[in-house]
């Protein structure tokens, strides 16, 4: 059992950083409770897997530290560290039966037969493995392989956090749900810390009570999937999360207005004031796309914008509009009103977002 | 799978090779079945001699040694060489500059013609000039593979194991090179002992390029002529002969060109069973294992 903290921790490929850019993990504090379902969510290239390789122990971080329950352990190396991982591609060991698969953790420190068939036909019952403990491993399905690289995790008594590294990438779709409540179940049961890396917010919010999001080697947001969609921390989260992403409005405040490319601005005082008592430049307003609410007609308050493109995907529909010569999204529900190519915005002013230099600032609407 | 177009006119596009092949193979083979069959007196006299010379091969208690040194020969490289070139590529390093050198200083061996490795060993183990005959006289051991006919076996079994354990060791580096980091990462995690990952990882996944690695390291040296030749000469006596040998002194010294047909035949024939049967048994095997995991 253990909680997993990060301590100053950066992590960087390049022989001689100079830059930020230079760091694959940039200088982070975090911690991950015991017992926990989190995910780790991030574009490809954000330094998500290095991330992961750290606490798993494969790679060494350049600096800071990690703590298993206080005890620093950046020297140990994996076998030492009572971690499993599963990998994106599944690995198993293909000239052995899956029992032996699963029973090589516990052969490999000598634990004796007696003790190592309970726990192997165990594991097997909770995976649904059972029927296929006597196949050679070679010729499983890819989920059944993965579903035994997992196994070999969960056999070890000693295992106090699973580490997931993408692994549902090769997997079928119908399977992938499956699969994913598995893992939830086995969580639940388990009392296993779990880290989750993907790429997929739906995977994320479906597994993880928490979901970190990462953005060019940094945690910019560490939160439940609720407070992802509704209090993005910073642009990258309002943009990755969602679907479709956040809109998000350059504006400046001049002469008592809020502007955005000319064209002024109605929303709440507070953020008024606060536009315009900042003193940086970089200032957006962000709202998300639910909250956007088109009409057919001019109204008071409302921003005249052009339709470009409307698409209906069953359930709802998502605006395309021109504003301030860019374009934003908008996303109605099934049996919106009809209106033409001329339409008239208003946003939800309790779900507006202010974004100072990317990070989110709190005012109260 | 129902659904395939049988058509065989896609038999014609085969036409060609198999029109190369003849002339390469088939035709140069056919010569040599005419001979075997005839007593060959002179450009216009030959007399059809059935199965006689092959009776003759067959029986012949000289060919039969050979025979046998063969394949002893062949066996004992095969022992030698797989397993020292699979240790090889194990402790080869695997990325940056050394491992460019050590690929080059390895291959190196590959690159020698033949006979030139046949001379290099001849003046090495000479005991006035070579070094390693100098070297072995000087430290009180008499070795000279002229007159001792187990100082020529090692000395040959050396040459070729030095000749030819690159090769293999090259095929399982690229074999090992080909598998992925997550297997090794996983078997950390798995706590799996060095031994464990070789022989739960690095073996299985190089059967392939061992079955390649061991089918051509037994054809060539089954076929073994330039270098012991060079070296000993067959000698001494006739404890170093192998079949090429035997067969080229019949055809060339005593232009027996009916026997010598007929026993390039059985030569052929010997070398062409032992690889398939070897390459199916290894291809069945194979086939098992998915089997029982497929479903």
């Amino acid at each position: 059992m253990a909680e997993i903290v990060l301590k100053a921790l950066a992590h960087t490929y390049s022989a001689n950083p100079q830059s930020p850019e230079d760091y694959a993990i940039r200088q982070m504090e975090h911690v991950w409770h015991q017992g926990g379902a989190y995910a780790l969510l991030g574009p490809s290239g954000c330094g998500k897997s290095t991330l992961l390789n750290i606490i798993s122990g494969l790679l060494e971080p350049s600096e800071g530290d990690v703590l298993f329950d206080g005890q620093r352990v950046n020297e140990l190396p994996p076998e030492e560290r009572n971690i499993a991982q599963v990998f994106q591609f599944p690995v198993i060991y293909d000239t052995m039966t899956v029992f032996d698969n699963l029973a090589f953790p516990l052969r490999n420190i000598n634990i004796p037969g007696h003790r190592i068939t309970p726990k192997v036909e165990e594991v097997a019952e909770i995976l649904e493995l059972t029927p296929l403990l006597k196949r050679k491993a070679k010729g499983l399905t890819a989920d059944e392989k993965q579903k035994v690289s997992m196994g070999r995790g969960l056999v070890r008594d000693d295992v106090s956090a699973i580490l997931f590294d993408e692994p549902l990438t090769v997997i079928d779709p119908q399977l992938k749900w499956k699969l994913r409540r598995k893992l939830k179940e086995i969580h639940q049961r388990f009392n296993i810390t779990m880290i989750y890396v993907t790429h997929d917010q739906l995977e994320a919010s479906t597994f993880a009570d928490k979901i970190a999001v990462m953005y060019e080697g940094q945690v910019v947001q560490f939160g439940t999937p609720q407070e992802l969609f509704e209090t993005p921390a910073h642009t990258f989260v309002g943009y990755f999360i969602g679907s479709p992403g956040m809109n998000f409005l350059d504006v400046h405040y001049h002469a008592g207005e809020v502007i955005f490319a000319d064209i002024p601005l109605t929303m709440p005082q507070t953020f008024v004031d606060a536009i315009a008592n900042s003193k940086r430049s970089n200032i957006k307003i962000g709202i998300r796309p639910e909250f956007v609410n088109v009409h057919a007609s001019q109204r008071e308050g409302a921003l005249p914008a052009r339709k470009r493109q409307v698409q209906d995907l069953g359930t709802y529909s998502i605006v395309t509009f021109e504003l301030g010569g860019q374009t934003f999204k908008a996303r109605l529900p099934e049996g919106h009103p009809e209106f033409g190519d001329d339409i008239y915005l208003t946003f939800d002013h309790d779900q507006l977002g202010l974004f100072v230099d990317e990070y989110r600032v709190e005012v109260t609407s | 799978m129902n659904n395939k177009v049988y058509n065989n006119r896609a038999w014609l596009l085969v036409l060609p090779m198999l029109v190369l092949v003849a002339f390469s193979a088939i035709i140069p083979l056919m010569t040599v079945v005419n001979y075997s069959v005839q007593d060959v007196l002179g450009p216009n006299a030959s007399f059809f001699t059935g199965t006689e010379w092959f009776r003759t091969m067959l029986n012949d208690s000289a060919l039969q040694a050979a025979f046998g040194r063969q394949i002893l020969f062949s066996l004992i490289i095969l022992a030698i060489q797989i397993p020292l070139g699979i240790g090889i590529a194990l402790i080869m390093p695997k990325q940056g500059w050394q491992a460019s050198a050590v690929l080059i200083l390895i291959t190196l061996p590959l690159l020698i013609p033949w006979n030139v490795v046949g001379s290099i060993w001849q003046i090495f183990t000479r005991g006035d000039i070579g070094l390693m005959g100098w070297g072995l006289r000087e430290l009180g051991i008499n070795y000279n593979i002229t007159r001792n006919a187990g100082d020529a076996w090692a000395t040959i079994i050396l040459m070729d194991v030095w000749h030819w354990t690159p090769l293999v060791a090259m095929l399982c580096y690229s074999g090992l090179r080909s598998i992925p980091e997550a297997y090794y990462q996983a078997a950390r995690i798995d706590r799996a002992s060095k031994w464990a990952v070789f022989r739960y990882i690095q073996l299985p996944k190089l059967t392939n390029v061992l079955v390649i690695a061991v089918l051509l390291r037994f054809m060539h040296s089954f076929m073994i002529y330039a270098e012991p030749f060079v070296l000993t000469g067959g000698g001494p006596g006739s404890s170093t002969t192998f079949l090429t040998q035997s067969l080229a002194t019949m055809a060339i010294g005593q232009q027996d060109l009916g026997p010598s047909a007929a026993f390039s035949i059985i030569y052929f024939l010997v070398i062409l069973l032992v690889s398939w049967v070897f390459y199916t048994t290894i291809m069945h095997l194979q086939k098992d294992k998915n089997s029982q995991g497929g479903a």
